[in-house]
C-alpha cells in the first residue's frame, strides 16, 4: 500500500511539482491550497503524512499545523513543512507549532521522498 | 519528465502574472492609505510564492531579486519600516522590474542589469542594517550545524562501526516523528545493529504510556560520514539525546564489544518494526507492554537515569531531557535545543479574507486560434439561422406553429451559445489598466510631476483583441495626459489645485458600447495656443471660425504637436492622429472634452464585440443597409411643420424642443438625390456617445437582428460612414453603417458641395 499524502500550498506551481513528484514516487496525494481549505480536505481523509507550506493566505502553515495537531486523531501525524527560508528560528517555530521536519523549497523530488519516508516509514504503516 | 516539466513551467508564468496582479492591487491600495496588515500579506506572499517557483526551475535572476524585495517587505510586515510615499514608490517600481524579470525568464530574454541593479540597492538601503540573508539560504534539504572533527572522521571507507546512541525525548513523539521510520532509514545507510535499550522502563503501574522511556543503541557499518548519519536525525535535533562515535578511527575503545551478547540485539534493520518500536499515543500502552521481557543486565526498575551501559566514547550519558552533547566534538547547535523559540504560530486560525479565492479559480488555457474557430462557426450559425427564419416565414408556416416556436428557441440558444462564446473571448481590462500605472509612474518621473493614476471599472471585459491593441494608444494618450494635460507643480499650486495630479482611467459599458476615458484634472486644452500652431503649420486657414470643439479636434490632425519643446516622453514621433486611427481600426472612436482650468477627457468608444452586431436592417434608396441598434435612440415618422430650414444644404429636425440635423442616408451614401418633401419619411434618431444626436432619413425599416460583422478594411480600407458588411439571412450582403463617423462626415462635407434639398429640384 502506498503512502497518501496531503500537500498544502498556496502555489498552483509548487502544487503541481508537489503532485508530480509525489505521484511518481508511488504515493497518493491529495492536495489543498491553504490551511482553511487543508483541514477541509483533511476532513474526508486520514493521510500517512502531510507537507504544508508556510505563508498562506486564509490560514498559515503555523495555524495549520496548530488545528491539525489539535484533533486527536492527528497528534502523530507527522507533518512536513515547506519554507524557502532555512533560519533556525523558522525551524524553530515549525517545530514549537508541532511539525515534524522541514522541507527547503526548491525541493528535490528524491529528498522530499526520502524526507516522507523518514517521518512515515516506507508505506503501509 | 521534461514534458510535464515544461507544463508546469508554463503555468508557473502564469500565476507569476496573477500574483503580480496580485502585488500591484496590493501596492495601490496601499499607496491608497491601507493599512490593513493582510494587504501588505497579500503583497508578500506574491513575491514569495514567486521566488519559491522561481526557485524550482533555477531562475536565479528572479530568486534574488524576489528575495531581497521580499525581505524589504517583511520590514514592512514586522513594522520596523514604516511604508512613505518613497518607499511606496520603490515598490512600485520594484513590481515594475520584477514584471520584467519574469516575463525576461519565461521569454529568455534579456535583463536590463543597470535597472535591476539601482533597484535591488535602493530596496537593501531600505531595508538598513537588515542583514542580507542570501547565504543563509541552503540549496535543499541539509543538516545544520554541523561541526565535523576532520581529525577523527576521514570520509574514506572504513571497517569500524559507528556506534550511535539515541534517545527519543517527549517532544520527538509529540511533533510526530516515529524512531522506527528514522532507525529504518539508518539502516538503509549501511549495516546495522540495533539494540533497544529498556533500562528505564518503569513497572505497568507506574508508566505513563505517553513518556518515552526507550532507548535505542545502533552500530552502523557503512563508508558514510558522521554527516550523513546526523542527516537522517535532522528532524529530530534536540529533540533526543543523539551521540555518536566510532566510525574510522574512532575513539580509544572497541565499539560495544559486549553487543552481540545482548538478548535484546537483532542484527538486522527491519527489527525496529517489531514490538521495540511501539509508537506512542493512545494504544501505546498495550504496545509496551509486550515488551517487558528481561532487560538483559539492568533491572527493569532501576531509579536512577543512569545509564549502565557505557557508551564507547568513555562518556556518561545526559539523563534525557537535556540536549544531546556528542563527544566526538560536533556539537549540536545549542539555541535549536528545544525548538520553543518563536511561540506558538502566527494567527492561527485568524479567518481571512477569502481575496484569493479569485486567483485561484481552475483555468483551462486554450489556443486562441481554436476559440477563434469557434467565434467563426458561431457566426456562421447565426447566418444560417437567420435564413432558416427566413424560408420558414417565406413557406407562410404561421408564426404559433411548433416549426415558428422551435425556430424561437433555437434563435435564443443561438443568441446564448455566441454570448458564453464572446465572453471566452473577453477580459477584463484590469491587466492593461495595471499596465497604464506603470506608465504614468514612468512618465511622471521623466516630467518631474506627482501624478496618482486613479482607476475605474477595472472589472470590465472587453475583446481581448480590442485589450491588445489598445495597449500602445492608449499608453500614448496617458503619457500625453502626464506631460501635456497636467500643470506643472507649481502652476498647480497657483491655481489653488493640490499639487499632485491625477489622471483617471475609466472603463465601462455603455449602450453596447465600451467606453475608456483618460481624464486628467490638468488646465484642459489651450485653445488659442492650438489653434495658433495649427495657422502656423498650415494645418488651418487663418482666422478660420471654429468651435471649441473643432479647435480641440485639430489635435488629431496629422503632424500636430502642441508642446513646444520636445520632451522626451511624448516627442516620439506618434501623434493622436496615430492613436486616433489605430482606435478606428478597431471599430472605435475617440472624442474630447476639455474644460479650461479643469481638466481634459478623451475618451474611446469600442464595439464591444468585433464578431456580432445588433443592428435595425433598413433600406434606403434601394440598397439594404444595417445600422448598430446601440446608436439608434428611437424611430419616428416625418411630418413637413418638424423640418426646419437653416440655410443651404442644411435642414434640421424639431423635436421636443430640440433641434437635430436631419440627414438623408441615401444622399449622404451617393445612392440617390434628396427627395422634394420627407413628409411621411421614416426617420431613424442617431445619438453619439458625447450626446450629440443627428437624425437619419430612411426609406423603411425592415427588421432588427443580429448580424455578424465581417470587416471590410482588409479589402477596401477605411470607407466613410460604413463600420463593416454582413450577410443577412437571404444571403444579401449588406453594408453595416458607421453612424457617428458619417455624422462627422457629414458635417465636413456640408460645406463644401454636398448637394442641397434647396438645389435639388
Amino acid at each position: 500500500m502506498s503512502l497518501h499524502i496531503l500537500a498544502v500550498d498556496d502555489s498552483r506551481t509548487i502544487r503541481d511539482m508537489l503532485k508530480m513528484a509525489l505521484t511518481q514516487a508511488g504515493f497518493e496525494t491529495s492536495l489543498a491550497e491553504d490551511g482553511m481549505h487543508g483541514l477541509e480536505v483533511l476532513d474526508g481523509m486520514a493521510p500517512d503524512a502531510i507537507i504544508t507550506d508556510i505563508n498562506m493566505p486564509r490560514m498559515d502553515g503555523f495555524g495549520f499545523i496548530e488545528a491539525v495537531r489539535a484533533q486527536d486523531r492527528h497528534r502523530a501525524t507527522p507533518i512536513l513543512v515547506l519554507t524557502t527560508e532555512s533560519a533556525p528560528e523558522l525551524k524553530a517555530r515549525a517545530r514549537a507549532a508541532g511539525a515534524t521536519g522541514w522541507i527547503v523549497k526548491p525541493f528535490d523530488p528524491e529528498k522530499l521522498v526520502r524526507a516522507l519516508r523518514t517521518v512515515a516509514g516506507p508505506g503501509g504503516a | 519528465m521534461s514534458d510535464p516539466m515544461a507544463e508546469i513551467r508554463a503555468s508557473f508564468f502564469i500565476e507569476c502574472e496573477e500574483l503580480l496582479e496580485a502585488l500591484q492591487d496590493g501596492l495601490a491600495a496601499m499607496d491608497g492609505g491601507d493599512t490593513d496588515a493582510e494587504t501588505i500579506n497579500i503583497c508578500f506572499r506574491a513575491v514569495h510564492s514567486m521566488k519559491g517557483g522561481a526557485g524550482a526551475f533555477g531562475l536565479e535572476a528572479l530568486v534574488r531579486f524576489a528575495h531581497r524585495y521580499e525581505t524589504v517587505m517583511d520590514e514592512i510586515r514586522a513594522g520596523r519600516l514604516a511604508p512613505d510615499r518613497d518607499a511606496m514608490m520603490l515598490f512600485f517600481r520594484a513590481a515594475d522590474v520584477l514584471s520584467d524579470i519574469v516575463r525576461a525568464s519565461r521569454d529568455g530574454e534579456h535583463i536590463d542589469e543597470a535597472e535591476v541593479e539601482s533597484v535591488l540597492g535602493q530596496l537593501e538601503a531600505l531595508a538598513g542594517g537588515a542583514p542580507e540573508e542570501d547565504e543563509e539560504e541552503v540549496a535543499d534539504f541539509q543538516p545544520m550545524g554541523l561541526a565535523i572533527d576532520l581529525d577523527s572522521t576521514p570520509e574514506a571507507p572504513t571497517d569500524e562501526p559507528w556506534t550511535i546512541r539515541f534517545v527519543p525525548h517527549a517532544e520527538l513523539f509529540s511533533s510526530g516523528n516515529e524512531p522506527q521510520h528514522l532507525l529504518r532509514a539508518l539502516a538503509a545507510l549501511g549495516e546495522a545493529q540495533i539494540v533497544c535499550r529498556q533500562d528505564d522502563l518503569p513497572p505497568l503501574d507506574g508508566l505513563d504510556p505517553e513518556a518515552p522511556y526507550l532507548a535505542w543503541e545502533i552500530s552502523l557499518d557503512t563508508d558514510k560520514g558522521e554527516a550523513e548519519i546526523r542527516e537522517v536525525f535532522d528532524f529530530v535535533d534536540g529533540i533526543c539525546t543523539l551521540e555518536v562515535s566510532g566510525g574510522p578511527r574512532g575513539p580509544e575503545l572497541p565499539p560495544l564489544p559486549d553487543l552481540s551478547d545482548l538478548p535484546g540485539t537483532i542484527d538486522d534493520a527491519s527489527a525496529p518494526a517489531g514490538p521495540a518500536a511501539a509508537p506512542p499515543g493512545p494504544d501505546g500502552t498495550a504496545r509496551r507492554i509486550t515488551l517487558s521481557e528481561p532487560a538483559g543486565d539492568t533491572a527493569g526498575d532501576e531509579p536512577a537515569p543512569a545509564d549502565p551501559l557505557q557508551t564507547p566514547g568513555g562518556k556518561a550519558p545526559e539523563p534525557a531531557g537535556s540536549p544531546a552533547a556528542p563527544p566526538t566534538g560536533s556539537a549540536a547547535p545549542g539555541d535549536r535545543a528545544d525548538g520553543s523559540g518563536a511561540g506558538g504560530g502566527a494567527g492561527g486560525g485568524e479567518a481571512r479574507q477569502a481575496q484569493a479565492a479569485a486567483q485561484t479559480k481552475p483555468t483551462v488555457r486554450v489556443d486562441l486560434e481554436r476559440v477563434d474557430r469557434l467565434v467563426n462557426l458561431v457566426g456562421e450559425l447565426v447566418i444560417n439561422q437567420a435564413m432558416l427564419s427566413q424560408s420558414v416565414q417565406e413557406a407562410g408556416i404561421p408564426s404559433n406553429s411548433p416549426v415558428s416556436q422551435g425556430l424561437e428557441e433555437f434563435m435564443q440558444l443561438t443568441r446564448d451559445i455566441q454570448d458564453s462564446v464572446m465572453m471566452i473571448r473577453a477580459q477584463p481590462v484590469k491587466s492593461l489598466f495595471q499596465r497604464m500605472s506603470r506608465i504614468v509612474r514612468e512618465a511622471s518621473a521623466a516630467v518631474d510631476k506627482r501624478v496618482r493614476l486613479k482607476t475605474e471599472g477595472e472589472a470590465t471585459e472587453v475583446d481581448k483583441t480590442v485589450i491588445e491593441r489598445l495597449a500602445d494608444p492608449l499608453t500614448h494618450m496617458i503619457r500625453n495626459a502626464v506631460d501635456h494635460g497636467l500643470e506643472s507643480g507649481e502652476k498647480r499650486r497657483a491655481a489653488g489645485k493640490p499639487e499632485e495630479g491625477v489622471v483617471t482611467l475609466t472603463a465601462a459599458h455603455r449602450s453596447g458600447r465600451v467606453v475608456i476615458e483618460v481624464a486628467d484634472d490638468g488646465g484642459g486644452i489651450n485653445r488659442p495656443r492650438v489653434r495658433q500652431i495649427a495657422e502656423e503649420k498650415g494645418l488651418v486657414p487663418e482666422g478660420l471660425s471654429m468651435t471649441d470643439s473643432e479647435i480641440d479636434n485639430l489635435l488629431f490632425m496629422p503632424g500636430f504637436s502642441t508642446a513646444s519643446q520636445i520632451s522626451d516622453l511624448s516627442g516620439r514621433g506618434v501623434g493622436m492622429d496615430v492613436v486616433r486611427s489605430s482606435i478606428q481600426e478597431l471599430g472605435g472612436r475617440i472624442t474630447i472634452a476639455s474644460e479650461p482650468g479643469v481638466g481634459t477627457t478623451f475618451s474611446i468608444s469600442l464595439p464591444l464585440t468585433l464578431a456580432v452586431l445588433d443592428g435595425m436592417v433598413v433600406r434606403a434608396g434601394g440598397e439594404t443597409l444595417v445600422v448598430p441598434l446601440g446608436a439608434i435612440v428611437e424611430t419616428l415618422s416625418l411630418a413637413d411643420e418638424e423640418i426646419r430650414s437653416i440655410g443651404p444644404g442644411r435642414n434640421v429636425l424639431h423635436i421636443r424642443d430640440a433641434f437635430v440635423p436631419l440627414l438623408d442616408l441615401a444622399v449622404e451614401l451617393d445612392y440617390r438625390g434628396p427627395l422634394e418633401s420627407y413628409d411621411g419619411s421614416v426617420v431613424l434618431l442617431i445619438q453619439q456617445e458625447d450626446g450629440a444626436r443627428a437624425a437619419l432619413v430612411v426609406d423603411s425599416i425592415e427588421e432588427q437582428r443580429q448580424v455578424v460583422i465581417k470587416g471590410l478594411q482588409d479589402s477596401y480600407g477605411h470607407v466613410p460612414g460604413i463600420a463593416a458588411a454582413t450577410i443577412l439571412g437571404d444571403g444579401q450582403i449588406a453594408l453595416i453603417l458607421d453612424p457617428v463617423d458619417l455624422m462627422s462626415n457629414v458635417a465636413g462635407r456640408s460645406r463644401g458641395a454636398v448637394p442641397s434639398l434647396d438645389l435639388a429640384g
